[in-house]
């Protein structure tokens, strides 16, 4: 029991943190961004790059995971982003733009990464073992679970205190008025969407130790970051952080009860997020049609 | 127009690929007119103001019914190709209750969910026969009415690929004029007030909750049919049979041709469908011209293709 709780604990850290990226670009923008699991794939990529065939330390790989993705979210919302929305007569054209981007990475990954599953050295070796193995874990976990935990608290003290991040609240909060305010939209979304993208580079770069990183792994995180998002009402900070806790747990709970019955851990959640959502549409703590 | 349509596709083309001898086009053709009964079911939803990426998960249902009752029930082709369209609707109308009440990415993300579902049911339900899938379907028989032969049995054709080229396009005409008429009827006009403004439609008594449903399990019935009628072809499936990337394609087959044209639909699926296979002597470099090409046409068309004004003159099926 103790092992479940802490491996959904583990879990649930990288989750928040990827649901975090995504559910800031929909609170900014209302864009649905496709990408999201493709960004998370790059940034794994790039810190297998850094750390594991150029040989600098594994933080330097995040950190670098995290600034390409910056560059890329700034330039994709500058260039393609905001020229759409500023023309479309009808607001799903932003979601056939995502989808077009996520093709798009898809064939960046695959010319300069290659197919293959890759994998890096481990960070930490050794395992953790408490009260004679109730809670089994390796050291290299905890530290990635410590790390995004980090990165959440670091996140959400931005937000909160910083100038650049009251002025992305208020844009969440109500668009007009905050322009009224002088706020200036533009600027601003640009540096959401490059924070939204590094949340997702930073997960990929820190995961990428633990499950390895190939170019499939795209799609279905992002349908996960999507469930996430979901479970916790979109463009709430709280409602990602909680949705991935929760996604977390249950996956976690889920493999070790439900083992015998085969492979049914993924159905059953969905099944259960169908019925959930038929009582709740906006989610945990969401607005109502966000 | 319609004239000249019909007559390109029941009489040029089958020409064209008679004296060309390329005979692979059948197939191409007959994905394209298959995919584009499914995206046009897609559009309809569309047509309401809902975003659906769940297209796959029909499709998927419908080939599964199709292929069950065939193998292991031995019912006749042409009777389970109305069954799983029929299935598609109840089910489209089971799901739908809840989930319509979703709008915008809520919705959006829940269908994507669903394609996902039916992937996992797929693999994990004991009739579906698992990872494996059911293959060594038999061809369509013969459709006979009293003894008078409508359609005779694929396997005794001398050219299957072309009976299904003429089954697979005139379904796709009969549903385009359907949804023509529907959407040129007094329903059509009741969803677009939904598309605008829902609260504004119910306030006039408008039964939004009703024409929803319909219109979802509409939609659902046409990916159903697409669906059996791919399992009749490849006489397999199985569940990645149609992943979540042919529910985005769905999708994009709609908003490239135009979402405020009923045939907009037909024109993206050929584009798209063709495009992709065009690229494939550009090797490893396809996805990215693909990709590129589709994000610059979204930038500088976000309206579709058929709202160039070339098609516009004499409004192109508006």
């Amino acid at each position: 029991m103790e092992q479940i709780i802490a491996n959904g604990l583990y879990l649930g850290a990288q989750y928040a943190l990827i649901a975090l990226g995504l559910t800031l670009i929909f609170a900014l923008m209302n864009v649905l961004n496709f990408a999201h699991g493709q960004m998370y794939v790059i940034g794994g990529f790039v810190t297998y790059t850094v750390y594991a065939q150029i040989g600098m330390p594994f933080i330097v790989g995040v950190l670098a995971s995290g600034a390409t993705l910056a560059v890329v979210g700034a330039l994709v919302q500058k260039f393609l982003f905001g020229p759409v929305i500023r023309k479309s007569m009808r607001e799903e054209s932003t979601m056939l733009l995502a989808a077009g981007i996520a093709f798009f990475l898809d064939a960046v990954i695959l010319l300069l990464f290659g197919e293959k599953q890759r994998g890096v050295p481990k960070i930490v070796n050794g395992i953790f073992n408490y009260n004679d193995f109730t809670i089994v874990m390796p050291y290299d976990r905890i530290l990635v679970g410590a790390l995004a935990i980090l990165a959440i608290a670091a996140f959400i003290l931005y937000m909160q205190y910083s100038k650049t991040g009251r002025a992305m609240r208020a844009l969440a909060q109500d668009k007009v008025a905050a322009q009224l305010m002088g706020v200036n939209v533009e600027h601003y979304s640009i540096i959401g969407f490059a924070l939204g993208a590094m949340l997702a580079g930073v997960v990929g770069g820190l995961l990428v130790t633990i499950t390895g990183i190939n170019l499939g792994m795209g799609g279905p995180t992002s349908i996960k970051a999507f469930m996430m998002v979901m479970i916790g009402g979109a463009g709430v900070i709280s409602g990602a952080i909680a949705g991935g806790f929760i996604l977390g747990m249950l996956e976690s709970i889920g493999l070790s009860v439900l083992a015998s019955y085969g492979d049914i851990t993924y159905l059953v959640i969905f099944a259960s997020l169908m019925v959930f959502l038929a009582i709740r549409p906006q989610g945990l703590m969401g607005k109502p049609w966000g | 127009m319609v004239g000249a349509f019909l007559l390109t596709v029941f009489a040029v083309v089958p020409w064209l690929i008679h004296v060309s001898g390329r005979w692979d086009f059948y197939y191409t053709l007959t994905s394209v007119a298959l995919l584009s009964i499914a995206s046009g079911g897609v559009w309809l939803t569309f047509y309401i103001g809902r975003i659906n990426i769940g297209q796959g998960a029909f499709a998927l249902a419908g080939g599964y019914v199709s292929a069950i009752l065939i193998t292991k029930y031995g019912f006749p082709f042409w009777l389970t190709l109305p069954l799983s369209g029929l299935f598609c609707a109840a089910l489209a109308v089971l799901i739908g209750l809840p989930i319509l009440r979703l709008r915008g990415v809520y919705f959006a993300m829940i269908t994507l969910v669903l394609t996902e579902v039916a992937r996992l049911s797929a693999l994990a339900l004991p009739i579906t026969n698992g990872a494996r899938g059911i293959s060594s379907i038999p061809l369509p028989g013969e459709l006979s009415i009293f003894g008078l032969t409508l359609i005779p049995a694929f396997s005794t054709l001398g050219n299957v690929k072309l009976a299904f080229y003429y089954l697979a396009t005139v379904l796709m005409v009969v549903s385009f004029a359907g949804l023509y008429r529907l959407v040129n009827s007094r329903v059509g006009h009741l969803c677009r007030s939904l598309q605008q403004n829902e609260e504004l439609a119910s306030s006039f008594g408008v039964n939004i909750a009703a024409l929803r449903i319909i219109a979802f399990a509409i939609s659902s019935f046409l990916g159903g049919i697409a669906g059996s009628i791919f399992v009749a072809i490849s006489q397999s499936i199985y569940p990645a049979s149609f992943p979540v990337n042919d529910s985005i394609n769905f999708m994009l087959n709609c908003f490239l041709g135009g979402l405020g044209y009923v045939f907009g639909p037909m024109l993206g699926t050929l584009i798209i469908y063709f495009g992709w296979d065009l690229l494939f002597t550009t090797g490893q470099y396809q996805l990215l011209i693909y990709s590129t090409i589709l994000i610059l046409l979204i930038v500088f068309l976000p309206n579709g293709i058929l709202s160039l004004p070339v098609f516009n003159r004499r409004g192109a099926g508006q």
